[in-house]
């Protein structure tokens, strides 16, 4: 603290303070700083206007935004949490779960909606980072079995855009099996030969990423999103070197083989139309 | 070999210890040595029970990565004839973490695919201390692929701390290297039997464990997450792993009680490295006796079971509202 910053009235600095940011009506972007007003960044689907830097989006905004507005229907929403383990670190599972639901609105962290995209059906499910870390346990694991019987049923395909670090640990071995579990739906959707497409969005990693996200027809991701098995910490600590700049980010793993490719969030709706209407033998967009 | 023992079986140690010495003792009295080593033998053995009798959970991932405990190749020597080790994933390279060959296991041919550790700091390194790199799982899918074409069971034997976290397991892509396997396990239309040997470490594990029958032996462990990685991020401090590991719910027992594992195999007193031949003897049996149920098994039944099995995996309440 300066001798200037002492003798002025802790008053007058907080209020300086509030007034230049106020809260919520502006957003400054953390990739280039520009000061962004919210309204205008949440039209954009929370791409930053200035440097194209996509920030996180919560799940129901995104399918919101990529399904069309009519006919949607929610499927497995009645599919709660349990905590079966009693799980207890430094505080109760329950306790986290009821968190987590009252920070998000959401019962759990994957949301799946049956719904069109360009007028043709389809299933999309969407993880919400906000809650606990869009980790997949037990409930993400069976909507997502839902999402994939329902596409069956209905013979449409499936879109899933991750954002996640992975299992969840509160659920021990239970939701280690959800890996298995959602590639062994995945196993019976490619057999019905539906299109799977996978979205991995910041960020994608740990046991989503070695299951269902990694299994798409087409694996897609959005420009700079972290997508990896191991974070990059971990991966520090093991290796003791520095990362490869841009060390996986999208753009490396699509220069490596990964990724079919990177797409615009604002491009995603009709990117991800024009290619499954190829894959499903449907007339192209511009006809319907 | 001498017998290497764990922090909290010293007291063992301390016995078998002043026992070696006695065996050295060369004296005329020798009836009373005699007669005293009995004893001591007698008391080591009942120290062992009263000790194993209350393992902790943390004790237990001890035992699990005990350095003489039996490895897959152990295992395979003991109970298979003809093995034949097959090398590379005809793409990158052979991963020496994983290991896996055709054999014969009672007259039958099996394909045996295992995490491997090393025994001494050279076979560690060069086997990366049984962590696999993707070219390892797509080996072990390789071999699969082949057990399914010519019509072999497939057992696996699962032994890893976890899936290898390196710059290079990122640039060919762990990931879909795991999940590939996960997703061709779930119909591979032959019987798939996995046993936990010894540490069962997250999606490195699973990545050779998804199955028709999953055994355990008695001290061999089974998590998402190793409880030193889990104390670290939840309780923000490694010291925390022994409250981790049992958190966790990571041993036979606990995961027998969750429904979760088909049958645990009890091991000998003071863990399968102090009878090696018995626990093979007790793995073998129950591979033959769960492959033997699974073969009576038409295709469509065995990967109709398997898929409701995978189906099934989970614990969630469904209200009505």
């Amino acid at each position: 603290m300066t001798w200037f910053e002492k003798i002025v009235p802790s008053r007058i600095k907080t209020e300086r303070r509030s007034r230049s940011v106020p809260e919520g009506l502006w957003i400054k972007c953390p990739a280039c700083d520009a000061v962004l007003y919210r309204a205008e960044l949440e039209r954009n689907l929370n791409v930053c206007p200035k440097c194209t830097h996509h920030m996180r989006i919560g799940a129901r905004a995104r399918l919101q935004s990529f399904l069309d507005a009519e006919a949607q229907s929610e499927l497995g929403a009645l599919v709660e949490p349990l905590d079966p383990l009693k799980f207890k670190d430094s505080k109760r599972y329950k306790d986290r779960l009821a968190q987590a639901q009252k920070a998000t609105g959401e019962a759990d962290a994957l949301v799946v909606l049956a719904g069109k995209l360009h007028g043709e059906a389809l299933v999309a499910c969407a993880f919400e980072f906000q809650f606990l870390g869009g980790s997949m346990g037990s409930v993400v694991g069976e909507r997502f079995r839902r999402a994939v019987v329902h596409c069956i049923e209905n013979r449409c395909p499936l879109v899933c855009f991750s954002a996640t670090g992975g299992a969840r640990m509160q659920e021990a071995l239970l939701s280690l099996m959800q890996m298995a579990k959602t590639s062994a739906a995945l196993a019976r959707l490619a057999r019905a030969r539906l299109p799977f497409i996978s979205v991995m969005t910041d960020p994608t990693t740990g046991g989503v990423s070695a299951s269902l996200a990694m299994l798409g027809d087409l694996n897609v991701a959005e420009p700079r999103a972290l997508i990896g098995f191991a974070g990059p910490r971990v991966i520090q600590q093991t290796v003791r070197e520095t990362l490869p700049e841009g060390f996986q980010r999208s753009e490396f793993l699509l220069e490596h083989g990964a990724l079919d490719l990177i797409i615009d969030r604002r491009d995603m709706r009709d990117r991800l139309a024009t290619v499954l209407r190829l894959l499903q033998k449907r007339p192209p967009l511009a006809a319907a | 070999m001498a017998v290497s023992f764990l922090d909290f079986e010293q007291p063992i140690a301390e016995l078998e210890a002043k026992l070696e010495e006695l065996a050295h003792v060369t004296t005329d009295k020798a009836v009373n040595i005699e007669e005293e080593m009995v004893r001591l033998r007698a008391k080591s053995r009942q120290l062992t029970r009263s000790i194993f009798a209350n393992l902790t959970p943390w004790q237990i991932t001890q035992l699990a990565r005990h350095p003489q405990r039996p490895y897959a190749l152990d295992y395979i020597a003991a109970l298979c004839t003809d093995f034949q080790e097959l090398h590379g994933d005809r793409m990158y390279s052979d991963d020496l973490a994983i290991i896996g060959g055709p054999a014969r296991l009672e007259g039958r041919s099996v394909m045996l695919i295992g995490h491997q550790k090393g025994r001494d700091t050279k076979e560690r390194v060069r086997r990366n201390y049984g962590m696999p790199k993707p070219e390892g799982y797509r080996k072990a899918l390789r071999l699969m692929k082949m057990a399914e074409k010519f019509g072999m069971p497939v057992i696996t034997m699962i032994d890893t701390p976890g899936a290898y976290p390196g710059v290079g397991s990122e640039e060919r892509n762990q990931s879909e290297a795991i999940a590939r396997n996960l997703f061709e396990m779930a119909s591979l239309a032959v019987p798939i039997v996995s046993a936990v040997i010894g540490e069962g470490g997250s999606g490195g594990a699973l990545a050779i464990g998804v199955c028709d029958r999953l055994l355990m032996l008695q001290y061999s462990t089974y998590s998402v997450i190793s409880p030193e990685g889990c104390a670290s991020i939840l309780w923000k401090s490694a010291d925390k792993k022994e409250v981790a590991a049992e958190a966790l719910n990571l041993t036979a027992d606990r995961l027998n009680d969750l429904g979760l594992v088909d049958e645990v195999l009890k091991e000998p007193l003071g863990g399968a490295h102090r009878d090696p031949p018995a626990i093979a003897h007790a793995l073998g049996e129950a591979l033959q006796r769960h492959l033997l149920e699974l073969e009576a098994l038409s295709s469509e039944d065995l990967l109709a079971k398997r898929e409701a099995r995978l189906a099934g995996f989970g614990v969630f309440a469904e209200s009505m509202t």
